[in-house]
């Protein structure tokens, strides 16, 4: 009896062991120990981003890491290019055929699709951002908004949001 | 002839030859053919034309809304705040270099605030008063 016993509480252990080492392994950068739980985007640093994208992409703002978005929401942004959150923000058909698929290349095809394709419209963010701040952050002048990610994570073009080095402007 | 007024020949050539030179700039020529096979009278392009086009506001935007009111500054996108290089070539000689970039801009800036795209007279004008500013 007693030995059945220890038979499962030594698999429940080592269940648990491996599941919490892998969910340690994340890091912080995709949310930290609870991160695989709030399906976080794994945000790896960008090594040699696409230098289209880069170029045509971070005219306005920082070319958003890839990762941040599903393959389709990068699809419907790249298919309304002249209407881009109010601009027109076309590009030549080459370039947008390479920018396409890059971001195919480098975007989870499974993740959430956030209405109207915005980042900080996904549930992901809301659980990084809300619970910690203040509405009235992204109305900081030089904040501005909730897509203004280098605001505060200076890092973020480069794919960093790490925690330790987020500067909030007053 | 001797060599020393053959010298003086080749400079006083350089001196008339380099100022025009420096004006010269093959993207505005671009647009200038293209003028002139939009309209047979095409005459010319005016920078003072080119202003108007630059600080007029349509709806809620000018050109001066994200560029300020003189192409000499630096400016900011009125939507992400993002830093906008100055667009005078006299404040940022990178301007007005590439006739691909600078189409590009113009096909979504003229969108943005005037609705429609520009013709090639306004966007000489446009040109015309960059390279003017100073």
């Amino acid at each position: 009896m007693t030995h059945a016993f220890s038979k499962e509480l030594i698999s429940t252990l080592m269940l648990t062991l491996l599941f919490s080492t892998s969910a340690l392994a994340e890091g912080r950068e995709s949310g930290g120990f609870f991160g695989f739980l709030k399906n976080e985007p794994r945000v790896a640093a960008q090594s040699s981003p696409s230098s289209k994208y880069q170029q045509e992409c971070s005219a306005c703002h920082i070319a958003y890491p890839a990762a941040l978005l599903p393959t389709a929401s990068w699809q419907g942004l790249m298919g309304s290019l002249d209407k881009h959150f109010g601009v027109d923000a076309s590009v030549a058909d080459a370039d947008k055929r390479e920018i396409s698929n890059w971001l195919a290349s480098h975007s989870r095809t499974d993740g959430e699709k956030p209405p109207q394709n915005r980042i900080p419209r996904s549930s992901w963010f809301k659980g990084q951002h809300d619970g910690e701040l203040p509405a009235s952050v992204w109305k900081r002048p030089q904040v501005g908004s909730p897509s203004h990610c280098d605001a505060c994570h200076q890092g973020a073009a480069q794919g960093s949001f790490d925690e330790d080095s987020v500067r909030i402007p007053g | 002839m001797n060599s020393s007024s053959k010298k003086t020949k080749w400079l006083a050539c350089l001196a008339l030859a380099l100022p025009l030179y420096a004006m010269a700039n093959p993207v505005l020529d671009g647009y200038r053919a293209a003028a002139k096979q939009e309209n047979p009278a095409f005459k010319d392009f005016s920078a003072d034309a080119g202003h108007q086009l630059y600080a007029t506001k349509h709806g809620d935007l000018a050109c001066a809304s994200c560029h300020t009111d003189s192409p000499m500054n630096v400016g900011k996108h009125v939507n992400t705040g993002k830093v906008i290089e100055p667009m005078a070539p006299a404040a940022n000689p990178k301007r007005l270099t590439s006739a691909a970039n600078v189409e590009k801009w113009f096909r979504r800036n003229c969108n943005d605030v005037l609705k429609r795209a520009c013709t090639a007279q306004e966007k000489g004008d446009f040109i015309t008063y960059l390279l003017s500013a100073k």
